[in-house]
């Protein structure tokens, strides 16, 4: 193509924004965006043949993206305290997740407690989710935060890799949390170093394996009535 | 008596070591434990570890008690907990998301509505149909979970009352909470593990009658519950029993995470019914109430007052559901709802022959949705939330992750009963052994909720 024949074409469209044409093309919300799971196949179909025509469908998991300030409201107060401390925020139907290293996780949970804009008096629990596909930080603990003085709840998450599972515990900032990393170490085996008795607290104590990890099973036999045989609950046909 | 051979004693131990001599104590048997102990024991005849439990009748349910004694006088508490885990969390991994209704009722067995609840918001608010829950739908809920709260505070006080040897307050506070069983049945078909609010609303409309049932439950209600008043509230006896036991003030409560009657004993008005209104408790008329003793005795006066403020709720709920007839109790959603109704036959209650008609009979395509919806599920977005709520317990709340997919991520229950048990030991070291039963009495733990 010259550069003659270039110039004779016809005037190049003016770009109209995608919103503009219609609003529900809002761009999607900037920041990280991170796949931490795929999907195979649009019905979740395991093992018999997917007739469906979807079968060599791959869509990557993915969670609520990170958040652009401002944040609206009191989200950006708490915020500001724990600036310097918090990775990325996460809003998703108005919750507010912050994502902090586990290096900081004693400083940001000091100050959660004791800066007087802040004031979390109550640190509800730890909660123990295992993402096997999201790789170098397979474990994540999610706490909850209440300020009861200002009616506010944040979720504080931190992730640790599988090969190095180590989190300092909070107990000796929120007290409250004693039995709840117990559990999260039972389950997940998420160790958290410096905490006073870190035993399990629902399994046997000479229990092997982390119960709750994707990769341990569920267990179960198959059960047969009336002629039938019907698989345990973690092999039978499974559409998610 | 006394046993030369430990089988508790690990290997490598000596039995005749005296820290670690076992004994199987079955009562009248303390000097035979003191002369077993011989001289070498020194301070070991008067310090003495007992386990308490698991079977135990005043350790409600399978609660283990370590508990190291200096005579009478507990010097140091601690619980050994998880003899009825049954990896409810774990299973319900392996359910669609409506199926872990069936499981999390489960749980707590003596709240089941709120174990629902909790579950069933956090899926709501993660498929944002929040706005789209129908009144009627709402109101139930609300309706049953009130209900449930004064179930759950008779079996306190009455199982609280027995073990404290107060046989008459068990005796009736089990007769009343038959009444609430009763309408349990009547509205949902079963007395417990109802499994009956689903996402996107409840299971089942208002059976009919079952509002006038509910009056006259409120009426006699109105009548018992100054019994239990008149029994226990200035009763010399009860009142030596609690008062001064288990006393926790807030700063202890806010450390150990406690919620629900414990804080509010305190004198601090905490409720989430009020501060984070869900299912629209905001529109209700009730009272929180506190007590300002911080022991015992406060959270039994605040239990009984609030069942008082929980019949104030039901006679609202009640008069609202009397305007709502026929409005719907599912989603509008198709896609959500679940497509076939219940309905009482010969054989008692089960699928709806309309339905089952119109699926085999009359519409294809139906026949596919409710196939669908039934093995296959919704899908909810990818996401995780936590929205707690107000179990008679405390705050109870389920963080359920979602990948996007038909079954829940992961589903985590925060229960009340689990937390506030850490408490056990700061209540009671100090105390004497029977005050250790009072303040578990106070705690309210439910070990179905504990262990999960």
């Amino acid at each position: 193509m010259t550069d003659e024949k270039k110039a004779a074409g016809p005037a190049p469209a003016v770009e109209q924004p995608a919103v503009e044409q219609s609003p529900e093309n809002v761009p999607a919300p900037t920041g990280e965006v991170r796949p931490i799971g795929e999907r195979h196949g649009m019905f979740g179909v395991k093992g018999t043949g997917d007739t469906s025509g979807y079968g060599g469908l791959v869509a990557p998991v993915v969670y609520p993206p990170a958040a652009e300030r401002p944040y609206g409201g009191w989200f950006d107060v708490v915020a500001d305290g724990l600036d310097p401390l918090i990775d990325s925020v996460v809003i998703h139907r108005g919750e507010i997740t912050f994502h902090i290293a586990p290096d900081n996780l004693i400083a940001a949970a000091k100050l959660l407690r004791d800066d007087p804009k802040l004031r979390f008096e109550l640190c509800a629990g730890v909660s123990g989710v295992h993402y096997p596909a999201d790789t170098g930080r397979e474990l994540h603990a999610v706490y909850s935060f209440l300020s009861m003085t200002f009616n506010r709840r944040i979720r504080v998450e931190v992730s640790v890799p599988d090969a190095d599972p180590h989190l300092p515990s909070l107990c000796p900032v929120y007290p409250a949390v004693d039995w709840h990393e117990r559990e999260a170490y039972d389950m997940f085996g998420i160790i958290f170093d410096g905490h006073p008795a870190l035993t399990r607290i629902l399994m046997p104590d000479d229990w092997p394996g982390f119960p709750q990890r994707k990769d341990y099973p569920l267990g179960g036999i198959p059960v047969e009535y009336k002629g039938g045989t019907i698989p345990p609950p973690d092999q039978r046909r499974s559409y998610s | 008596m006394t046993t030369n051979e430990d089988l508790y004693a690990g290997a490598s131990e000596a039995t005749d070591a005296p820290a670690d001599r076992v004994f199987t104590v079955s009562g009248q048997d303390w000097d035979d434990i003191a002369a077993g102990l011989g001289e070498e024991g020194g301070d070991a005849q008067e310090r003495v570890v007992v386990n308490m439990g698991p079977q135990h009748p005043s350790t409600h349910g399978v609660l283990r008690l370590i508990l190291e004694l200096e005579g009478e006088t507990v010097t140091e508490a601690r619980c050994g907990i998880g003899y009825l885990h049954t990896g409810i969390e774990k299973n319900m991994e392996y359910r669609s998301w409506v199926q872990g209704t069936t499981f999390c009722t489960r749980m707590d067995y003596l709240s089941p509505f709120f174990n629902e609840m909790t579950y069933v918001l956090g899926i709501e608010r993660l498929l944002d149909i929040e706005d789209d829950i129908p009144e009627k739908a709402s109101v139930m809920r609300v309706l049953l979970m009130e209900l449930n709260r004064i179930s759950s505070h008779l079996v306190c006080i009455a199982t609280g009352g027995m073990e404290i040897g107060a046989l008459t307050v068990m005796t009736i506070g089990f007769r009343e909470r038959e009444l609430v069983l009763d309408l349990f049945e009547l509205i949902t078909g079963l007395r417990m593990n109802h499994a009956f609010i689903r996402p996107g609303g409840v299971a089942q409309d208002l059976p009919p009658g079952a509002l006038d049932e509910i009056r006259g439950f409120v009426a006699l209600m109105k009548k018992r519950l100054p019994e239990y008043a008149a029994l226990c509230n200035a009763n010399p006896i009860f009142k030596a029993r609690l008062e001064g036991v288990g006393h926790l003030d807030l700063e202890g409560c806010l450390a150990l995470g406690l919620t629900g009657p414990i804080v509010r004993s305190t004198g601090y008005p905490w409720d989430l019914r009020k501060t984070s209104p869900y299912c629209g408790y905001e529109t209700y008329d009730f009272d929180v109430q506190t007590w300002d003793t911080a022991d015992s005795y406060g959270r039994f006066r605040v239990r009984l007052n609030e069942m008082w403020e929980s019949l104030k709720i039901i006679e609202q709920a009640a008069d609202r559901l009397a305007r709502m007839e026929g409005e719907p109790v599912m989603v509008a959603d198709k896609k959500i709802a679940w497509p076939s109704q219940l309905a009482i036959g010969s054989d008692g209650m089960g699928n709806s022959l309309d339905h089952i008609r119109q699926i085999m009979g009359e519409s294809m395509e139906a026949l596919i949705h409710h196939f669908k919806l039934v093995t296959e599920g919704f899908r909810v977005p990818a996401g995780q939330a936590y929205v707690p709520i107000e179990s008679p317990r405390g705050e109870l709340g389920a963080h359920v992750v979602s990948d996007g997919g038909t079954r829940p991520f992961r589903a985590h229950f925060r229960d009340p009963s689990f937390n506030n048990l850490q408490a056990m030991g700061v209540m009671s070291e100090g105390s004497m052994i029977a005050d250790v039963i009072v303040a578990i009495a106070s705690i309210d733990p439910v070990m179905g909720g504990v262990d999960r």
